[in-house]
């Protein structure tokens, strides 16, 4: 194999790089994706790099056919990516309730723009942290990461797909046209100490296998097409042999293993960063680029002899709603700074219920807030 | 005693259908068994490795045929079963991958999809069940509806052209196109056996009766009396013209193989991208 197959050093690379580096270095050989802005350079450096590995790329003709694409790579057996922005999310909904439904492990990145519709494309948003919560119909439970850096565009991409594989569920990489497009250094460790995870293929013979018979943690091994399983699986709700079932009981049975498996097993997903949150009196609640310019406020509060506390979510979905409600007994308020009108800032709210107030600092989007209207929050929030 | 009988005598194609998923949604006189059946055949003719074929398809009556054979299958969503298929074939081209799908399916929600498979010549054989109208729903019109046909959304008289499937695939870049009615089922399964075998994009579009509800609105309220509507009306024309294969509410039914030509298809030899 060529040299330059894996990267493996340090790079002064772009979000968008770094994340389709993290892909490949995470196992994923199948792309498939539909241009749009700004996150293009994905499918750009995926069209090149997956040849050289063996992998796949299809540019397909919409992104409804590049989820679809993807979900059927997947059950061939292949980890497989697609890459989008706010418009493309929108039609990829359909099948990625498809995805949860089937259960399958893939990963959907979406470089937020500015909405609604074609909104600003060139420009940053984080507009979409609902519609990736909610955006498909039906209840149902998911997983999104949030970088605020191309390092973390590459850690994270890894860290999703490992996230789907294991719990057999569409994972997404919930990154900002500002990340996408910066350029940092990014290291990227030597292949093999890159920890990988594989979805569980069945223990049992083919005619004892049901596609949907859970396994310890509510997650069922995967057959793939082509290995002997002769399986079904339908976008109907259905029992654990993956036969259409339309009942109440078989839809309670369903939905709420579809659910329970993301929340009840948040302790191995959610994964957060926390700065000066003990003895703090304010927190400032954040995700993704707004953390870096929230830090500049934080630092200068600080300076000012205020006690402020940081917690970034690096899972947004499912929500840390445990710790938000433990930090919400010792403080004064929250602030939470996100461009857009207010959207995981509601969810804080509902965490953090009457215990402390939470103040919304919105940007609505096409660039960052300026620190100082952060740090004006702290200082409100402090008094 | 009863036990004993009832073991011995077993359907040839019980092996190949879940007969735990039976009975099926199909009405009665509906063309559906036909294409299954049809399709069983003509796959154990191709002798595919059957651990190696999928079946994939998206939302309807004909969309429920992944479901009852005992195959790896994929029930997916309205209109998207060729892309899932497309990504199905690309990650793993040994599999020999077969669209089941209707015409609203494939050429109203799935249209888009339809004319890029093609376009692509990707290696999967799709059969398109054709039937005039969406039976899952209740009859309404479809893109394939005749004009003047009635539906329960046009019951004064469908007012819009539909689409002649064949031409439409062939313009598009598919390398195999067949079509044949259920009253034809020998000829039928022979298209699917070549279909199987012919790299690239195979279409077989099969005319199919829905009595329940195009029948009935349309004067042919039994699958009786559409099958005998096909026998009457069908004309075998290989070879023929695609422009010419349009369906009219009366008049003939071209049937026949109409295009089978070899060019460079997807995924190609040397590496997946070919």
């Amino acid at each position: 194999m060529p040299e330059h197959r894996f990267l493996t050093g340090e790079f002064f690379m772009s979000g968008d790089d770094a994340c389709a580096e993290g892909a490949i270095a995470a196992g994923c050989r199948f792309f498939a994706g539909y241009p749009i802005t700004p996150a293009t350079e994905i499918a750009e450096r995926m069209s090149e790099r997956m040849p050289e590995i063996g992998g796949t790329y299809i540019q397909m003709e919409d992104e409804l056919g590049s989820m679809a694409a993807i979900l059927g790579a997947s059950w061939a057996g292949v980890k497989a990516m697609t890459a989008t922005s706010g418009p493309g999310f929108s039609l990829m909904m359909e099948n990625i309730g498809l995805g949860v439904m089937l259960e399958t492990p893939c990963v959907v990145v979406n470089t937020q723009r500015g909405g609604p519709s074609t909104g600003l494309p060139t420009l940053t948003g984080q507009g979409d942290m609902m519609q990736a919560r909610w955006g498909s119909h039906g209840c149902y439970s998911i997983i999104a990461l949030a970088p605020n850096s191309p390092q973390e565009a590459f850690d994270l991409t890894v860290r999703a797909f490992n996230l789907s594989e294991q719990f057999r569920v569409p994972v997404f990489l919930m990154a900002e046209a500002a990340t996408a497009h910066m350029y940092e250094k990014v290291t990227i460790p030597p292949v093999d100490e890159i920890e990988t995870y594989s979805r569980r293929k069945p223990t049992v013979p083919p005619w004892e296998y049901k596609p949907y018979e859970p396994d310890f943690d509510m997650v069922p091994p995967m057959a793939c097409a082509g290995e002997g399983y002769h399986f079904h699986v339908t976008g109907l709700t259905h029992d654990e042999r993956g036969y259409p079932a339309s009942s109440v009981a078989a839809q309670d049975r369903l939905v709420r293993r579809l659910v329970d498996k993301i929340e009840k097993n948040s302790d191995q997903i959610i994964e957060l960063e926390e700065d000066g949150i003990e003895g703090a009196e304010v927190v400032v609640c954040v995700y993704g680029i707004t953390s870096r310019v929230a830090s500049i406020a934080v630092t200068r509060a600080r300076q000012e002899g205020l006690k402020v506390g940081m917690l970034r979510l690096i899972t947004v979905w499912p929500f840390p709603q445990d710790r938000i409600r433990q930090i919400s007994r010792k403080v004064r308020a929250f602030v939470v700074p996100e461009i857009n009108y207010g959207q995981i800032a509601l969810e804080v709210e509902r965490c953090a219920s009457s215990r402390a107030p939470t103040i919304l600092v919105p940007h609505m989007g096409g660039g960052v807030h300026n620190p100082e209207v952060i740090y004006r929050a702290i200082e409100r929030a402090a008094k | 005693m009863s036990d004993v009988i009832l073991e011995e005598i077993k359907h040839p194609y019980d092996e190949y259908i879940r007969e735990d998923r039976l009975p099926h949604i199909w009405c009665p006189g509906c063309g559906l068994g036909v294409v299954i059946g049809g399709f069983i055949r003509g796959l154990l003719a191709a002798e595919a490795d059957l651990d190696k074929v999928a079946v994939v398809s998206g939302i309807g009556c004909t969309g429920r045929a992944a479901g009852y054979l005992k195959l790896d299958s994929f029930h997916t969503t309205h209109g998207r079963a060729l892309p899932f298929a497309t990504g199905l074939k690309m990650a793993n081209p040994e599999l020999k991958v077969v669209v089941i799908g209707g015409d609203g399916d494939m050429v109203a929600i799935g249209g888009n999809h339809f004319i890029h498979a093609a376009r692509r010549n990707i290696d999967l054989t799709v059969i398109c069940v054709n039937n005039f109208n969406y039976g899952m729903t209740g009859g309404q019109v479809g893109p394939t509806t005749p004009e003047t046909a009635r539906t329960t959304t046009s019951q004064r008289g469908s007012t819009e052209p539909p689409f002649n499937i064949p031409r439409l695939a062939g313009a598009s870049g598919a390398t195999y196109i067949a079509r044949w009615t259920t009253a034809q089922v020998r000829r039928l399964e022979r298209a699917i056996t070549e279909a199987l075998a012919h790299q690239g994009f195979s279409l077989v579009e099969v005319i199919s009766p829905c009595p329940t509800y195009y029948g009935r609105m349309n004067k042919q309220p039994t699958g009786l009396a559409q099958m005998s509507g096909y026998r009457d009306n069908s004309v075998i024309r290989h070879g023929a013209d695609l422009a010419e294969v349009d369906i009219g509410i009366d008049g003939p039914i071209i049937v026949g193989k109409f295009l089978d030509i070899r060019l460079p298809f997807m995924p190609g030899k040397n590496g997946k991208n070919g």
